[in-house]
């Protein structure tokens, strides 16, 4: 719809702008704090006028919190969790959509529920199965009284233990175990033709087939746009890797930030806490201007 | 080369059936036109006859092989869309080769039998676009290229001229007829357009609530229809039905005000019958001329080289299909005359033909 009304135009303009400056407002004044020497950015207020220190406080950042690996870590498990969920959700979606098998509305629904369980709702369970993946089996073993009798019969104590604490799988799988990729798929699924999957089924093409050569490659808008979502949903996770890394080795970018920020009676090194942030800040932003056209075409447009 | 064979097929979904057992033999190479309304079970059939739809009753054989548990691609069938169903993020070359790729067919013979398709279809130097970029009717060469490729026993198609313009339609149509004429490959084509239908069948399967109502070449189709539904619907405008009863010395139409007098034979006094005329058969006359019905005009349609007139025979509609350099006014009075032979007769009780009937002029009421 094109309208011309200059007034209406002007006052939406006023509106974007003031949203753009409400957004780009805080990231501004992180970089300039990230410049500011140590006394400038304790001046009250402080001064609005970048300083000379930036470089030399990314640099500091960058050593204090041992940023390298913690970078490194940070980005095995965002790309983890967004390759992760791009695959399971794209098999998940592919099964409800395309066939008809009992308890296919039950399966639907037990995806549909992890919507309302988030992992910060289910955490002490999920961390109890990651310390021991195998742990419900044993459960399953206890409560049957399978393990009772093995040990009775071989004299064997069945104890089975996997943990997963400190370890990127740890760190991944518990955050690839969503339905929110399922349903962007299951939408996408429903909009592709009949017709083209019958004429593959004319032209031969068996169920894995038809995934491989037709489904995937038509939904890769949305593979895009889900992986950009799903990089910056990990790359942004707190509580999580929080929890399950006790050993520095594996800590993420994120966690690691709590290092630069300064303690009650420290040194205040705000302009090192900001210059880490900008350094943190920097991987999602790459992901995101460099997915851009395909992530928004995957969200809006449907391709015919 | 194949033959079909159908033997009782029924189709029932949850609770509705939509085809209630049909019969019918396609020879080999023979090019078979299945017509109907929509909803009248003939793509339904066909898709039976692909394997897209599960069977309910009854069997389909291929070659003397029922293949009612095959998978489609066992059953040696290429079917062309409706709406093309081509690849969207193939290439020409991708999407006519696709199905030779999933056969596992080596990439150099692939390339020389797409470049043989290619050059059969005249789609040579579009081999390389995606279909999106491509008319309707490329589009339309692409989904046969792509039938025609893995050399099918049977090819069917599912209305595929349908969605395209209708100077297209008629280019697709002789193509889709010589193409045949060249590969002699049985062919089951399913439409609702009886010029299609007319013009490309060997033989025409006229379908009406999942019921197959008369087979037959278009010829005989249209010269004979065998009940009410195929006289209607086929040929247009329809023909025209007029109610009425038998009697002793004739035919008394439409609640006794016209009469014919015809030979009844073996028909008891006082069925029910319709007789139906084509709009081509009849010729307007003057009104009054001895031998022919007088009737009220209604409307004339001009089509270019003739004319439809609408008339109104004492409140029954009635339409008239003419060439002559007639115009008649509206609300003006014609003579309606017509040949004997061209009479079909159908039983109102159960809407089949009736061929007892040999009919004479008709007489003006008294």
């Amino acid at each position: 719809m094109v309208e011309r009304t200059p007034f209406l135009n002007f006052f939406t303009h006023v509106i974007l702008f003031v949203g753009f400056v409400l957004c780009i407002a805080p990231f501004v004044v992180v970089t300039i704090a990230a410049s500011h020497n140590l006394k400038d950015v304790n001046d009250v207020p402080m001064s609005l006028l970048p300083g000379s220190d930036f470089w030399l406080n990314i640099k500091t950042a960058w050593t204090t919190a041992d940023l390298g690996p913690k970078l490194l870590n940070s980005f095995i498990m965002a790309a983890g969790v967004a390759a992760g969920k791009v695959m399971i959700s794209a098999f998940t979606a592919f099964s409800i959509v395309y066939f008809r098998y009992p308890g296919r509305t039950f399966i639907f629904w037990l995806i549909f529920v992890t919507l309302m369980l988030p992992l910060e709702v289910r955490i002490v369970p999920t961390y109890a199965v990651v310390a021991n993946v195998l742990s419900p089996y044993q459960t399953i073993l206890d409560l049957t009284g399978l393990s009772w009798l093995v040990e009775k019969v071989s004299g064997v104590q069945v104890s089975l233990s996997l943990g997963l604490l400190n370890s990127y799988s740890g760190l991944i799988l518990p955050l690839i175990a969503t339905a929110t990729g399922t349903f962007l798929y299951r939408q996408f699924f429903l909009t592709v033709p009949d017709e083209l999957t019958e004429a593959a089924r004319m032209d031969g093409a068996g169920a894995l087939r038809f995934f491989i050569d037709i489904l995937l490659p038509l939904s890769r808008n949305n593979m895009a746009a889900l992986g950009t979502i799903m990089f910056l949903w990990a790359w942004n996770q707190y509580l999580w890797p929080l929890l399950i890394t006790t050993d520095q080795s594996h800590a993420t970018a994120v966690t690691e930030l709590k290092q630069l920020i300064p303690n009650v009676g420290g040194i205040p090194e705000w302009n090192i806490a900001m210059a880490g942030t900008l350094i943190v800040m920097l991987p999602p932003l790459i992901v995101v201007v460099a997915m851009q056209r395909w992530f928004v075409r995957g969200l809006i447009a449907t391709e015919k | 080369m194949a033959s079909i064979t159908i033997r009782d097929v029924k189709k029932s979904y949850a609770k509705s059936q939509v085809v209630h057992g049909v019969d019918l033999d396609i020879a080999s190479g023979e090019f078979v036109v299945i017509l109907g309304p929509s909803g009248c079970g003939k793509s339904t059939l066909l898709r039976m006859i692909a394997g897209l739809e599960d069977i309910s009753g009854g069997t389909i054989a291929i070659d003397g092989t029922v293949v009612n548990k095959l998978e489609p691609r066992e059953r040696g069938c290429a079917m062309v869309f409706q709406n093309y169903a081509l690849y969207p993020h193939m290439s020409v070359a991708q999407n006519i080769g696709y199905s030779l790729k999933v056969a596992g067919v080596p990439a150099a013979e692939r390339t020389q039998r797409i470049q043989a398709v290619a050059r059969t279809l005249e789609l040579e130097h579009l081999l390389d676009r995606k279909p999106m970029a491509l008319s309707g009717g490329q589009r339309q060469r692409v989904a046969m290229g792509r039938a025609m490729i893995r050399e099918p026993k049977v090819f069917l198609f599912d209305e595929p001229l349908s969605n395209l313009d209708a100077k297209l339609r008629v280019q697709m149509r002789s193509e889709i007829r010589k193409l045949h004429r060249r590969l002699n490959a049985t062919s089951v084509f399913v439409t609702h357009d009886q010029v299609e239908a007319m013009t490309l069948a060997d033989r025409l399967v006229v379908m009406n609530g999942g019921r197959v109502e008369q087979v037959g070449t278009p010829g005989e189709v249209y010269s004979r229809p065998a009940s009410r539904f195929v006289a209607t619907f086929v040929g247009a405008p329809a023909m025209n039905m007029l109610e009425g009863t038998v009697e002793l010395d004739g035919l008394s139409l439409l609640g006794g005000s016209r009469r014919l007098a015809v030979q009844r034979a073996g028909l008891a006094v006082g069925t029910q019958v319709a007789v139906g005329i084509r709009p081509e058969a009849v010729r307007l006359v003057a009104p009054g001329t001895a031998g022919a019905l007088d009737a009220t005009v209604d409307l004339v349609e001009e089509l270019g080289a003739g004319r439809v007139v609408y008339v109104d025979l004492d409140g029954a509609s009635f339409s008239v299909m003419t060439s002559e350099a007639v115009h008649p006014e509206p609300g003006s009075t014609v003579g309606l005359r017509f040949s004997p032979d061209d009479l079909h007769f159908f039983s109102s009780e159960t809407r089949t033909r009736l061929e007892v009937f040999k009919a004479s002029v008709p007489e003006p009421a008294l």
